[in-house]
């Protein structure tokens, strides 16, 4: 199929262009910046294009590409650059671009968050390794004044660091405590305050013991942790963005007096009339009013047939237009409409879902209180054993506290999630919280949508076997110019067998029948049974189209779905690893039943309504099972949002998108295996974790309360169990480095999201 | 002793130069492409970025 996709992106850019102004900000005066998400841009190649093509612009002082956000940033002097030209400029290179705020995404509230930790990391840093070089001349022998002098420079460099550094902690410790809840932050709190008072008073009684290189490393330590999980947070945050920015954000509203603009879709309003250009996907739900068209419901239900449409007909959002242009006016977004059924689903679903404790939450509530709990053992245990001294007792009491300070267990998990969130992005995995990658490795049950899920959106011919060259040309030339999805098929199938097109000068497209053009003088249909005139009903359950010329014998083709090229394999897999595997679609029965017999799934389920894939879910789960839902129409979207977990194809439906939990890429479906295979594996390493930073206290403890615990030994257990838990995450990211990067993954998306530039021919 | 008078100051100063320089990188934005800025490095410098 040869559709202009960047001559249509220019319209769309044009038309964008009066919207843009809310999206322009002043940096400095007399200059204009607008930042922007451009999701095509794959590779390093596009970089050095873009910003020649985008300085090259009249009144552009700086045009930034930013490879790892996809985002580029233009600013241009006031009054003679224009915000439009630079969205041509990007069209025109073939890129979409969606213009971007920074604060609405609250992509900026996490970049500021991210460099604030990063700050306290560095100033820790800095202040751990300067504290330690004076520990060290301590425990290798320094006395009497030379000790108390290094003990003073260590107070005077630790206690502004633990206040400055420590923010992130006493913060969240605080608000913690304020609604009752013992968080991690308050034992690291306690522990950071209390080590570096005590060491104080030592210091000033001249005393042998001081923690300052405790106090400040655990600090370091666990901002790395904190700043390990921000950055798991902004990464699945920038996913959802990027996700939500392959939306459509606009429809083109045709005013009373002719006059056409281009609004958000929130400001469309019951009533008024948008123009719906072939090849787009319809804004809101409505009544056709003017033109006929085929409509493409494959996201909205599941069916794999187009649907024709013509002047009264009601057509959901989300769906396709096809074959003709379409003026539809908007009806009420109240109870009735398909939309907001699904989202009320989707909303049932979500309460009737109960809240997902992660295990490190779990391990937190017991945490704290235990580790309190011991330390107040300890303190009363030396109170009586030594008849009151209450300098000693307090001293073992800090150690312990110190000694349990969680620093691995804070490091466990968000190295973990770090390590293995950058793997499954190296697979095409975008991940939109860190419990998705623990529910995923729980899943018992898989459960596939069929259309756009294990098949793509495309048919491939299945009948007949042989056809004369001429008459495949004949039929190819015709279907050339519709995007009717029988149509692009027949396409693709003579240009695989290569075969050129005839050329044809006017075709006209009659939607919901078919093709017509006069071809060396005589006229010849392309189209529906009842538009070439054959008589009788389809032969069987596939779809068909029929070529009938004016002398000849039609000829019909017959087509069935396109699995994805790994579907089967994925399957096998899935189930090798003892998983229940399922297909639950709003197709027909045979279209479902074909598929589930070539991939080799005994348990299907056809003609399931949004209601019935949501109750299937939710009867699995009230069952016990733990389903992995697969799915991206919009009719997916509850069972999406009621399974345990739940993934979507880029190419889903919004909402589709919105409700999984996570999203992969590409045209396979390896991403699915490979999505469990880390999860499960990172699982698996938390688990381990956990477990060395357990053992770890299991023999720091007792020394610690028998007051045996030095400063040197407990700095040595700190780092020790700190980079043993790191390094042991690490092994996940060299499990997976072999497989390389998906290539192309975002022109995948884009090709997938956009149909417009679904160019399979180029 | 009278050599840590100027070593630890000397130790002090060299730690603080690194914080500094840290600050300065993270302030001016260098950790915000890291993927970009692994390809500038392998590209033909045409068109040189202007400061902001």
């Amino acid at each position: 199929m040869t559709c202009c996709a960047t001559g249509l992106l220019a319209d769309v850019a044009q038309m964008r262009a009066a919207d843009l102004s809310a999206w322009v900000s002043e940096p400095q005066p007399g200059y204009q910046r607008l930042e922007l998400v451009v999701p095509g841009l794959t590779g390093p190649e596009h970089m050095p294009e873009i910003e020649a093509a985008l300085t090259g612009l009249c009144g552009v002082t700086s045009a930034r590409v930013n490879l790892t956000a996809r985002r580029v940033v233009v600013i241009w002097r006031k009054g003679e650059g224009h915000a439009g030209d630079v969205m041509a400029a990007l069209a025109g290179l073939g890129l979409e671009a969606q213009p971007f705020d920074p604060v609405k995404a609250g992509t900026s509230a996490d970049q500021d968050e991210m460099s604030f930790l990063l700050r306290s990391l560095g100033v820790s840093g800095f202040a751990a390794m300067n504290i330690m070089l004076l520990s060290v001349s301590v425990w290798s022998g320094a006395e009497a004044v030379t000790r108390d002098f290094f003990h003073w420079l260590s107070a005077l460099i630790a206690l502004p660091t633990v206040a400055y550094a420590g923010r992130p902690f006493f913060r969240s410790a605080i608000h913690g405590l304020s609604r009752g809840q013992f968080n991690m932050d308050v034992p690291i709190s306690l522990a950071v305050v209390l080590a570096s008072l005590m060491s104080l008073f030592e210091t000033i009684n001249h005393g042998e013991h001081a923690y300052f290189d405790a106090s400040v490393s655990l600090l370091f330590f666990l901002l790395a942790g904190r700043t390990l999980d921000q950055l798991m947070r902004a990464r699945a945050r920038s996913a959802v963005t990027q996700l939500m920015t392959l939306a459509a954000t606009g429809a083109m509203v045709v005013e009373v007096d002719g006059t056409r603009r281009f609004v958000a879709i929130s400001a469309l309003r019951p009533g008024m009339k948008v123009q719906v250009s072939v090849g787009e996907r319809l804004p809101a739900d409505g009544v056709v009013i003017e033109g006929a068209s085929d409509i493409d419901r494959s996201l909205v239900s599941g069916e794999t047939m187009p649907e024709a449409t013509g002047v009264g007909s009601r057509v959901h959002a989300g769906t396709m237009n096809l074959t003709g242009s379409l003026m539809i006016e908007v009806t009420a977004a109240g109870e009735d409409s398909f939309l907001s059924e699904v989202i009320r689903l989707m909303a049932c679903a979500e309460q009737a879902k109960s809240r997902f404790v992660q295990l490190a939450d779990k391990l937190a509530r017991i945490y704290s209180p235990f580790v309190h709990g011991l330390a107040a053992v300890t303190m009363t245990g030396w109170l009586i054993y030594t008849g009151g001294d209450w300098h000693t007792s307090l001293m073992v009491a800090v150690a312990v506290l110190i000694i349990t300070c969680p620093c691995a267990l804070a490091l466990a998990v968000p190295a973990v999630q770090v390590v293995a969130s950058g793997a499954l992005f190296r697979n095409g995995v975008m991940m939109k919280d860190g419990a998705a990658l623990e529910k995923l490795a729980q899943i018992d049950t898989v459960i596939f949508d069929k259309t756009g899920t294990l098949t793509l959106n495309e048919l491939t011919l299945a009948s007949p076997k042989t056809v004369a060259m001429p008459v495949l040309a004949l039929a190819a030339g015709l279907a050339a110019t519709s995007r009717h999805p029988l149509a692009r098929a027949l396409s693709a199938h003579a240009a695989s067998r290569g075969i050129v097109a005839e050329s044809i000068a006017q075709v006209s497209e009659h939607p919901g029948q078919g093709l017509q053009a006069r071809v060396r003088g005589e006229t010849v249909r392309l189209g529906s049974r009842l538009w070439c005139g054959v008589d009788g009903a389809a032969s069987g359950d596939l779809p068909e189209i029929v070529l009938k010329r004016a002398d000849a014998a039609p000829v019909i083709f017959t087509f069935q779905d396109v699995l994805r090229p790994d579907a089967k394999p994925t399957i096998a897999r899935l189930q090798q690893q003892g998983l229940h595997v399922e297909i639950l679609s709003g197709d027909r029965e045979g279209a479902v039943r074909r598929v589930a017999e070539a991939l080799g799934i005994a348990d299907y389920r056809a003609a399931a309504t949004p209601q019935v894939k949501l109750a299937y879910v939710e009867g699995l789960t009230k069952a016990g099972r733990k389903v992995l839902m697969v799915g991206d129409g919009l009719n997916d979207a509850p069972a999406l949002a009621a399974g345990f977990t739940s993934m979507a194809p880029a190419g889903a439906s919004d909402i589709g998108r919105t409700a999984a939990d996570s999203v992969f890429m590409g045209a396979g479906l390896t991403p699915v295996a490979v999505a469990r295979d880390v999860a499960v594996l990172s699982q698996q390493l938390a688990k381990q974790n956990f477990a060395l930073a357990i053992l770890y206290n299991v023999f720091a403890v007792p020394v610690a309360m028998a007051g045996l615990a030095s400063p040197f030994l407990a700095a040595v257990a700190m780092s020790t169990s700190s980079i043993i838990v790191i390094g042991n995450a690490l092994r996940l990211g060299f499990a997976y480095r072999q497989r390389v990067a998906v290539p192309g993954m975002l022109r995948d998306v884009l090709r997938e999201t956009l149909p417009l530039s679904m160019d399979k021919a180029a | 002793m009278n050599g840590l008078f100027f070593l630890i100051p000397i130790a002090l100063l060299m730690g603080g130069v690194g914080l500094a320089a840290f600050l300065w990188s993270l302030k001016s934005g260098q950790y915000e492409d890291l993927d970009g800025a692994a390809w500038r490095i392998l590209q033909d410098d045409e068109t040189k970025p202007k400061p902001d």
